[in-house]
């Protein structure tokens, strides 16, 4: 399985919707790799520029209900295609959760307390999480602090992931259910 | 225990239960159009696997920009269009026989009570007007919808709203929705059925059915569902006369959809419709909801009529009503967009595409166009647009642009003054 997690972009605001993430205008694009320009062009988040603080970023710390809105897959695909393949937050839009793990990324979920705790005592450009998907642990590093979190994710989730994707899951099983 | 309407669904579609409540179900229907099928098709292409499992069970439609605008928007329907051959897809609808997904299908009744439905659009969920379990999915969903008919969901938990009395002149089923989501907030049915129940429904036309359970998703909603009567019925009767011999028949075998008597809810929610007023949007979500009168003077640019919440027959004959005799304000664009070709064609022969034209409408074809700023109407930026479409996220219709939600009545009386304003036809 492959490994999850590196620097940390934090996005200090509830209700990220998929808009945000990727701009219907470039919907109109039929490869993922065309979208990674784009991340978090119209993102409304006071100091945030997404042409300096996306690069070197791996992993999306935020608040709740994020991914909501339109039900495009180009939004995790434009996380994917720059590096982010894990995302950690209070709380998702179903699609957009359901999309992360379908392309075999993860979607944490923590409680808002926990959240609360990251963005205090955590958020800064020098923080890094990393994932150990087998114990259920995130490592947060930041310099002279750490701290380990328990996550969980269900079984069906870890086996998407593990398996690289729902079309590799499912085409492998259901082909002769119908 | 007793079962909920979406629970009856899934225990007679269950596939495989591979985990929890993960549940995998076969799928009645899966429906598709040109912004997310493509990267859809050339996935699988790529993966080696270009087939579908059924090509009576998938329906295609260009709708979103439709003439293409450009060539990149003029290959994504080329890609569907050739998948659609190369895989004898007779339900596919192309320019002069396309319209807005939503709006299209039902009409052409590929919608029945207690189908299940996927498709790689968040407002699919409108398809529950007729009792069926009807969720928007991302592109690997509807992937593996296209190749195994399958597709897995939590097993899913509903709410239900009870709408007793019925809405005043003037109040739509589109300012009860709005007031909804403004109570539950835009995560606050996540995960969840919402079941829509009560007198105020039932005497709803599929039409108003359909608005209401467009914007399900608004408050985060996997669908929402109301429950198949006769208006039901009648509105399929043309498509299902050769199944039953009798409408009474058909209902009779359609109530095995409505939920038991003691279904267990996550949440009842209860109100009253006598007691609403016409409601707008006036912030980047759309549960940012006031009354009409709360904005009253708000000056717009742009007034747009049309998309899969409110671009049916009926909403274009109240926003004629409305209209009618009067002419849009100096400062202010009108545009309408009839949702399908059989919506525009009924407004020509009823007179109202000329109310549109002579109050100094744009009269544009079907399309989602400028619903999700993609063509036909995108606003600049610092601009405002007096919407009956479904989401106001900033810039949603073009980047740096307001969005106000709205009735089609309010709309047109908006587009009348100049400014958001209640339609005559809503007495205080
Ligand atoms: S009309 Fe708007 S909301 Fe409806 S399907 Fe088209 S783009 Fe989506």
């Amino acid at each position: 399985m492959q490994a999850f997690g590196g620097k940390v972009l934090f996005l200090d605001r509830s209700n990220i919707n998929t808009d945000e993430i990727i701009p219907a205008k470039y919907l109109t694009e039929i490869s993922k790799e065309a979208l990674k320009p784009c991340l978090l062009e119209d993102l409304n988040l006071e100091g945030f520029d997404p042409s300096k603080d996306i690069y070197g970023r791996q992993v999306v710390v935020t608040r709740a209900n994020f991914g909501c809105g339109s039900s495009r897959e180009h939004a995790p695909w434009a996380l994917e295609v720059n590096g982010i393949r894990m995302v950690i937050a209070e709380s998702y839009a179903r699609i957009f959760r359901q999309n992360m793990f379908n392309c075999g990324m993860l979607a944490i979920e923590l409680p808002a307390e926990t959240i609360d705790r990251l963005f205090m005592e955590f958020a800064g450009p020098d923080t890094e999480i990393y994932a150990d998907l087998e114990a259920g642990r995130l490592q947060v590093k930041s310099p002279g602090k750490q701290a380990d979190i328990a996550f969980s994710i269900s079984g069906f989730d870890r086996e998407l992931v593990a398996a690289g994707g729902w079309v590799e899951y499912a085409d492998a099983r259901y082909q002769a259910a119908r | 225990m007793g079962k909920t309407v979406a629970e009856k669904i899934f225990d007679a579609h269950r596939v495989d239960n591979p985990a929890g409540d993960i549940y995998v179900i076969g799928l009645d229907a899966v429906f598709c159009h040109e912004i997310t099928t493509p990267v859809a098709i050339n996935d699988l292409a790529a993966r080696g696997k270009d087939r579908v499992f059924d090509p009576s069970k998938i329906m295609a439609v260009i709708d979103h920009v439709t003439p293409a605008k450009d060539s990149k928007t003029a290959m994504q329907g080329k890609i569907l269009r050739d998948w659609a051959r190369r895989h004898n897809i007779t339900n596919f609808f192309d320019i002069g026989r396309n319209g807005v997904c939503h709006a299209l299908f039902p009409e052409k009744g590929f919608v029945r009570p207690g189908y299940t439905i996927i498709m790689g659009d968040s407002h699919t969920c409108t398809h529950g007007a007729f009792g069926a379990f009807a969720a928007g999915v991302g592109t690997t969903d509807l992937e593996v919808g296209i190749l195994n008919g399958v597709c897995a969901f939590r097993y899913p938990r509903s709410m239900r709203i009870e709408i007793s009395g019925q809405l005043p002149e003037g109040v739509f089923a589109k300012d009860l929705i709005l007031y909804v989501i403004g109570q539950l907030g835009v995560n606050g049915a996540t995960d969840c059925v919402i079941e829509f129940a009560g007198p105020a429904v039932e005497s709803m036309s599929m039409e108003s059915r359909m608005t209401l359970c467009n914007m399900a998703v608004e408050a985060g909603a996997t669908c929402g569902i109301c429950y198949p009567d006769m208006t039901t019925v009648d509105y399929l009767w043309t498509f299902i006369e050769k199944e039953f011999e009798t409408p009474e028949a058909a209902l009779a075998s359609y109530r095995k959809w409505l939920p038991d008597e003691d279904a267990a809810y996550e949440k009842v929610l209860r109100f009253d419709a006598g007691d609403l007023c016409p409601m707008v949007t006036f912030g980047y979500k759309p549960d940012n909801v006031r009354p009409v009168s709360g904005m009253d003077k708000t000056p717009v640019d742009q007034v747009y009529i049309g998309s899969c919440t409110n671009g049916r027959i009926e909403d274009l004959r109240v926003a004629a009503r409305v209209l009618a005799g009067n002419r849009i304000n100096d400062s202010v664009r009108g545009i309408v967009s009839p949702a399908t070709p059989e919506i525009y064609r009924k407004a020509l022969d009823e007179g109202i595409i000329a109310t549109f034209m002579d109050a100094g409408f744009c009269v544009s074809n079907p399309t989602c166009g400028a619903c999700l700023g993609m063509s036909c109407g995108v606003i600049a930026e610092g601009e405002v647009c007096a919407s009956t479409t479904n989401r106001n996220f900033y810039g949603r219709m073009g980047k740096g642009g307001m969005v106000h939600l709205m009735s089609p009545a309010t709309a047109a009386a908006t587009a009348i003054a100049g400014h958001i304003t209640n339609s005559a036809l809503f007495e205080e």
